[in-house]
């Protein structure tokens, strides 16, 4: 291993090759930081313009009425927010954390297939591209709902749908050669002396993202070339009036979509059961628990699809079925919840901005899944469906789930990436500001969606007007706390206080041993046995 | 480079070419089905580039493995990613069994009006369900209820509902296919066997019969193509021609890509770059092969036979 010698970070802090100069590094890389940090901008850039659209949704609901947009642009904006979040901002986000971090913290010198790995981020921007492109084509964009359902998509959808469908394609390849590549990294870069049950969480609960990634990402693939062909070469598999049906494509695309949604948190699990143990001052509770639960919850997402479609006319065992099912996630969910919240207990906690992130996260996101254990329930399903209870329920779990342990890593991890810390107590503003103005922003949609009011509509009856404007003015402030994060970050890259290896006292991990701001390079030789165990969460 | 250190390449230009060729490979086909003229051309383009940056790629990378670069560490996440990428293709066409199976034991027959679909039998007065579902109501088409389908539909002829109970006889042109892929499995077998003994003469005369079966099943399969469209099952003959069509058109599609694969891997044969120990090229592609011939034995059972 390098030694830690020169702490004050500059560019050339690797004997062995630094980055290549000007705008081909970037282009040309195959180091997994300089990718890793590709991947984060990236989302960056996306929260951004998903979140302009946001702000457009919510000024068209600040009030009842028509406000400021049509109704067909509006319908494009709920649409592309949903799929830039989700494609472009959430996914990529976990994708440049992965990259960034599962190296180090197995003491691998880099990702098992670094070309490959370039190739995984550099699809992106043009899938991106082609997708934001059907902004400006004749009919505008996609404006059938994130989860494009047919026939809506197929024989009513523009002609823009068909670039829509090549940049899910594009999307597809991306995430599945970087599942690829992690599943090789974990497998077989790991250094020899780390056993599976050494490895820490975050490098787990990926593990076992990337198979539900390519497990679940060619389903996808599938249900889009079908749109593809149905739409241009008159199959009929979501045509009714050919033997096909339109219910098959919503099953095809659950049976990609609810996998989907566990893409998005398990990483998030994997961030919070690092941050917390640090900041308690304890071992993580329950490390194999952990490791069980998270494969377990990964197990069922395939097979609990339909609660997306109870009111679809599946036969009743079918209902029932997905229902218990369903609920049954609520146990190994339950187990991680217990487990968060036991390596807390007696602890002695301090609260830095990461942990304060991580704490909230347990909280709301524990709201979010009890939401969804009440849509879950077939019966009461049938009210609450399509409502902004399911708007609420899902932000809970994706805002300050996912995006949660994202902000949450960003600050936990900032001082290794740039050997800077950023400034903690604009951090902490920033974070009451951001966990407040999210709860103004969607705590109203619970009430809003249990008294009836429709999703994806532009206008609404009277009675929705005072918690619509309230969820507004939340909204507005919540994007506006986008501006103070912003701010941290390159205030900190930019003019941070130089900072010691391990920032963290109570942090463990192979991560904290290199460098104050990692090198280029990271595990030339792999780690000790000794040094392994040493920062092993299980120990 | 010694058996500790693991190979990280330094730079590359060859993803950046993959993805402005894949980006223009799409771009163009989008416009040429919107019926740009020029969308054809960008295809094609595209397609190009496509097959540049793999020479390329592939090029680079086989060449760093003959002079020795990658230890075998390198080799085993190949053999990771290869195998986690067959896995990924296994999914994909799980995508279209899947509508396969739903449409026949689910959505055809609701269509006629089994299960809880009370309403369907008056709605769809003239349609019978059977399988292989092949023609349909077609737009226009004044049903019991007074309502008009208006869907701008697929093209179609009338209330036909005529459907052949088998609409390509499976013991002709399919049995034979299988045959030949299964055949061709085993000399791809004998063509390792022969690679881990070092006897290069046999791996080339293995490596050519498995191609010439490869061939031979792609032959095959436009011939039986031809018959099928004859007898009027076409993409736009309903369900059962979208699944068929799909099914087997990917299918020889990824037979396609695996003879040209086991082609190259002819080349580098005679070329001398694999040794008894050292070649999972070879190994890689064989995978894939046996994969293809997986595919094709589902295709058999559920598309051709039941
Ligand atoms: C405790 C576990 C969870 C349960 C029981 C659950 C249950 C459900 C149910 C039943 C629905 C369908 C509601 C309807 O449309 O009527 C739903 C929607 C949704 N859930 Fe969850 N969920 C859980 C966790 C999560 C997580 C962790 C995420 C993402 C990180 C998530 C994301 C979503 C999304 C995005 C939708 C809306 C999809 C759409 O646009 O229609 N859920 N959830
Ligand atoms: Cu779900």
């Amino acid at each position: 291993m390098t030694t830690a010698t020169d702490t004050t970070a500059t560019g050339h802090d690797d004997h062995h090759h630094g980055p290549e100069k000007g705008l081909m590094r970037w282009v040309k890389t195959t180091n997994h930081k300089d990718i890793g940090s590709l991947y984060m901008w990236f989302a960056f850039t996306m929260v951004l313009i998903g979140g302009a659209m946001a702000m457009v949704i919510r000024m068209e609901l600040f009030q009842p009425g028509m406000q400021i947009v049509d109704p067909h642009f509006f319908n494009q904006m709920t649409t592309m927010h949903g799929l830039i979040m989700v494609f472009g901002a959430i996914m990529p986000a976990f994708v440049g954390l992965g990259n960034w971090l599962i190296p180090m913290m197995i003491g691998a010198p880099d990702m098992a297939l670094p070309r490959m790995n370039n190739w995984s981020f550099w699809i992106l921007p043009f899938a991106g591209g082609i997708l934001l492109s059907t902004f400006f084509m004749d009919g505008g964009a996609p404006a059938f709902g994130w989860t494009f359902y047919a026939p809506l998509s197929t024989t009513f959808a523009p002609d823009s749908t068909d670039f829509f469908i090549f940049a899910v394609h594009l999307l597809g390849f991306s995430s599945i050669m970087g599942a690829i590549n992690i599943i090789a990294t974990v497998l077989n870069m790991r250094a020899p002396e780390m056993k599976l049950m050494d490895m820490p969480l975050f490098v787990w609960t990926w593990l076992i993202t990337s198979f539900l990634l390519i497990g679940a990402m060619p389903v996808l693939a599938g249900a889009v070339t079908m749109m593809l062909t149905d739409r241009n070469f008159g199959t009929s598999f979501f045509d009714a009036t050919g033997g096909g049906d339109p219910v098959l494509f919503q099953h095809i695309f659950w049976f990609f979509g609810h996998p989907e949604v566990y893409i998005m948190i398990l990483p998030a699990f994997g961030v919070v059961s690092h941050i917390i143990p640090t900041f308690a001052r304890k071992p993580l509770f329950g490390y194999s628990s952990m490791v069980y639960a998270t494969a377990s919850i990964a197990f069922l997402s395939y097979i609990v699809w339909a609660h997306h479609m109870f009111l679809t006319g599946m036969p009743v065992a079918g209902e029932l079925y997905f229902m218990y099912a369903t609920m049954l996630i609520a146990v190994p969910t339950g187990v991680k919840v217990f487990n968060w919240i036991s390596t807390m207990w007696r602890g002695s906690m301090t609260f830095e901005t990461p942990m304060l992130w991580a704490i909230s996260f347990v909280f709301l996101f524990t709201i979010g899944g009890f939401s969804g254990l009440m849509l879950g329930i077939a019966p009461a399903d049938i009210q609450y469906h399509d409502t902004y209870f399911v708007v609420a329920h899902f932000h809970y779990v994706l805002v300050t789930g996912a995006l949660w342990s994202i902000i949450a890593a960003t600050f936990y991890w900032l001082p290794k990436w740039t050997g800077k810390m950023y400034n903690e107590k604009l951090a902490k503003v920033h974070f009451w500001w951001a966990v407040i103005s999210v709860n103004v922003l969607f705590f109203p949609q619970h009430f809003l969606g249990l008294a009836g009011m429709p999703r994806r509509i532009p206008d609404y009856s009277l009675q929705f007007a005072d918690f619509n404007m309230i969820s507004s003015l939340g909204g507005f402030a919540f994007g506006a706390s986008f501006i103070l994060l912003t701010y941290i970050v390159i205030d900190c890259i930019r003019n941070g206080k130089p900072t010691t290896a391990r920032p963290w006292e109570g942090a463990k991990g192979l991560e904290w041993t290199l460098e104050p701001k990692a090198q280029y390079h990271s595990f030339n030789t792999p780690p000790s046995r000794k040094l392994i165990e040493q920062e092993s969460q299980n120990s | 480079m010694s058996e500790q250190e693991y190979y990280v390449p330094h730079g590359t230009y060859w993803p950046i070419i993959g993805s402005i060729g894949v980006s223009t490979l799409f771009v163009g086909f989008a416009n040429q089905m919107h019926g740009a003229e020029w969308g054809g051309s960008v295809m094609a383009l595209g397609f190009a580039i496509m097959v540049f940056m793999m020479f390329g790629w592939f090029g680079q990378v086989v060449n760093e493995s003959t002079n020795g670069i990658y230890n075998k560490q390198v080799d085993r996440s190949f053999r990771w990613g290869m195998s986690w990428f067959i896995f990924s293709e296994v999914m994909f066409f799980a995508a279209f069994f899947g509508a396969l199976f739903y449409a026949r034991q689910l959505s055809v027959p609701w269509l006629g009006g089994a299960d809880n679909n009370l309403f369907t039998p008056d709605l769809w007065n003239a349609f019978s369900a059977s399988w292989h579902q092949m023609a349909f109501i077609s737009p226009g088409t004044e049903l019991q209820s007074g309502t008009v389908m208006s869907f701008p539909a697929v093209p179609a002829t009338g209330i036909e509902t005529a459907t052949p109970a088998m609409v390509v006889d499976p013991w002709g042109l399919p049995a034979l296919n299988t045959a030949l892929l299964l055949a061709s499995g085993v000399t791809l077998t004998f063509a390792h066997h022969a690679l881990r003994a070092g006897h290069r003469d046999q791996i080339v005369g293995w490596l050519v019969a498995t191609i010439a079966l490869g061939v031979a099943f792609l032959g095959f399969q436009i011939m039986e193509y031809g018959h099928a469209y004859h007898d009027g099952l076409k993409l736009t003959s309903g369900i059962y021609g979208s699944t068929f069509y799909m099914l087997t058109g990917f299918h020889g599609f990824h037979v396609t890509v695996g003879v040209i694969m086991l082609t190259v891997i002819l080349y580098r044969v005679q070329k001398g770059h694999f040794n008894a120990d050292n070649h999972f090229g070879f190994e890689g592609v064989a995978w894939y092969w046996h994969f293809v011939d997986v595919v094709w034995l589902g295709l058999f059972v559920f598309v051709y036979w039941l």
